[in-house]
């Protein structure tokens, strides 16, 4: 078996259509968008259209969509620049407890800069608390920040609902949809979003390019200063090749979504089932449906995530883990330990993100794979000694 | 998986582990680290009358680091007076793997807490002393 990449929640490889439609703004038509003369009007057309390609996607306007250098920025500009925006209003902050860290650290950097923030808890299987949530408001909460859908467990948030109670109190409600965009229905008016971010190459699309999607009226200010780009939001000589790529991959991953997300659903399900029901003491991390169809989070006890990484990447098979020993970090990770995960099981945990390209029999071989390991890893452990010979006594 | 940030030294010991497994009535046998903090190493020593290691096994629950680290331990003590397995230091257990990334030093620290434990226990059934030996502690994160 040649590799298996099921690390697609890291990096996507890039749709081969959007890096042809890329190659022409290297070289031929190289010149600046934001320049006068005649050679900037086919790079400003580009430019357009894949702000076009992008707002259709979610059913927001080309105005409301702004480039930015990717997911971190995109999140960064959201909650930095829509908290200092409304300071005179109010100083509160609302995220959940499982943000990527974009959106966690950056609620640690307003925290230092005398905002307030609470994080709300989820549920076992990473879902919002709306009741928990409800109770966080304050009068002085001005914005709130849940993702869309989780990068570790693939939890999908009830954003349209949370988007609605925000709006009732007068809230603005932002989404990180880094892991969602491209692989999911998003429509922003539907789902009550003033504020929504993307990154390029979650989609298919390169590296280093993303957005944010500002609902027309929020005047929110710019992040980066220095230019007049993206209507004086964000300064910066647009990255037009990537722009270019981030665009078309959009609209390809956008079309025929319900289709694709069938098969996927079902390459998905076909490996919980198997893992679920061939490898002992093994848990499904998030929610059982209510989650990205191409993610897939498992904890196997008695087992660290770090070693069956390794042991699976001598078999061509690249997956990646929630557990302390990846990160050099003494905890597992908090998306683990906010689902209520005790530490030891949360260090035997591997993420499984699906490309769309993968077909069953790589499922399959991954399946197998990953049995074999689990098997040797715990003919190494203590702790699997240990617990079976109390199931002995 | 630490591409490129492992030695071959410990892809080697970690993709083919040395002396895995129990000794039944060993001479000693220590257990250290937590679950919590993701390693546990149980390491057991079969010592002659003369004092002389004829045989070591491990079991371990931990990262590629940690299980190389307790191979690499293992290989090292055999064969060695229980004075000199006491002499082996976690920097022996690096150099001999070609270095560890610096995140992962803790897991050499953690093979030799482990000797030191198994030793100790071996002390303790036989009211052997071995010079500079301290009673280790259960978990060396505390």
């Amino acid at each position: 078996m040649e590799e298996v990449y099921l690390d697609n929640a890291a990096t996507s490889r890039m749709k081969k259509e959007a890096l042809d439609a890329m190659m022409p703004y290297f070289m031929d038509e190289f010149a600046n968008p934001s320049s006068i003369h005649a050679m900037s009007r086919a790079p400003r057309a580009a430019v357009k259209k894949a702000r076009e390609q992008i707002a259709g996607c979610i059913n927001a306007e080309p105005g409301e969509i702004y480039f930015t250098s990717g997911g971190t920025e995109s999140d960064n500009w959201a909650l930095i620049s829509g908290m200092e925006m409304q300071e005179k209003k109010g100083k509160h902050l609302i995220i959940s407890t499982i943000e990527h860290h974009a959106i966690l650290e950056t609620s640690y950097y307003l925290e230092k800069r005398g905002f307030e923030v609470t994080r709300v808890k989820v549920d076992k299987d990473g879902i919002i608390d709306m009741a928990e949530l409800e109770k966080a408001i304050r009068p002085d909460t001005v914005l709130i920040s849940v993702m869309t859908a989780n990068n570790e467990i693939g939890s999908i948030q009830p954003i349209a609902e949370i988007g609605k109670l925000a709006h009732d109190k007068g809230i603005l409600f932002h989404t990180d949809a880094v892991q969602a965009f491209g692989h999911i229905p998003l429509d922003v008016k539907a789902m009550n979003v003033d504020m929504l971010s993307a990154s390029g190459h979650k989609f298919g699309g390169p590296k280093g390019v993303g957005f944010l999607y500002v609902r027309k009226g929020i005047r929110l200010p710019p992040f980066m200063h220095g230019g007049e780009q993206e209507e004086g939001r964000r300064a910066g000589t647009t990255n037009v090749p990537g722009v270019v790529g981030m665009g078309v991959a959009a609209e390809i991953s956008c079309k025929d979504m319900d289709a694709k997300n069938r098969k996927m659903t079902e390459l998905r399900d076909h490996l919980i089932d198997r893992v679920l029901k061939e490898i002992p003491y093994s848990r499904l991390n998030g929610h059982r449906y209510k989650r990205l169809p191409s993610n897939a989070d498992f904890s196997f006890e008695f087992i660290e995530g770090e070693s069956m990484l390794m042991s699976l990447g001598m078999k061509k098979v690249y997956i990646s883990t929630g557990s302390a020993c990846a990160s050099g970090s003494l905890d597992p990770s908090h998306v683990l330990l906010g689902i209520g995960l005790p530490h030891e099981i949360a260090h035997g945990s591997v993420r499984i993100s699906i490309p769309e390209e993968t077909t069953l029999e790589q499922i399959d071989y991954a399946v197998d794979c990953l049995k074999q390991t689990v098997e040797t890893m715990r003919s190494l452990s203590p702790l699997y000694d240990d617990f079976i010979k109390s199931q002995r006594v | 998986m630490y591409d490129g940030e492992y030695s071959d030294k410990v892809i080697d010991h970690f993709t083919n582990p040395r002396n895995v497994g129990e000794i039944e009535n060993p001479s000693g046998v220590g257990t250290v680290g937590n679950a919590k903090c993701g390693d546990i190493m149980r390491i057991f020593l079969d010592i002659d009358e003369n004092g002389i290691i004829r045989d070591c096994k491990f079991k371990t629950f931990g990262c590629g680091a940690a299980v190389a680290s307790s191979s690499m331990a293992t290989e090292m003590v055999k064969g060695k007076s229980v004075q000199e397995a006491m002499e082996i230091t976690n920097k022996a257990v690096m150099q001999a793997l070609d270095g560890l990334p610096v995140v992962k030093i803790h897991c050499s620290l953690l093979a030799e807490e482990a000797i030191h434990a198994a030793l100790w226990d071996y002390c303790q059934k036989t009211g052997t002393v071995i010079e500079g030996l301290k009673e280790p502690k259960a978990d060396i994160n505390d």
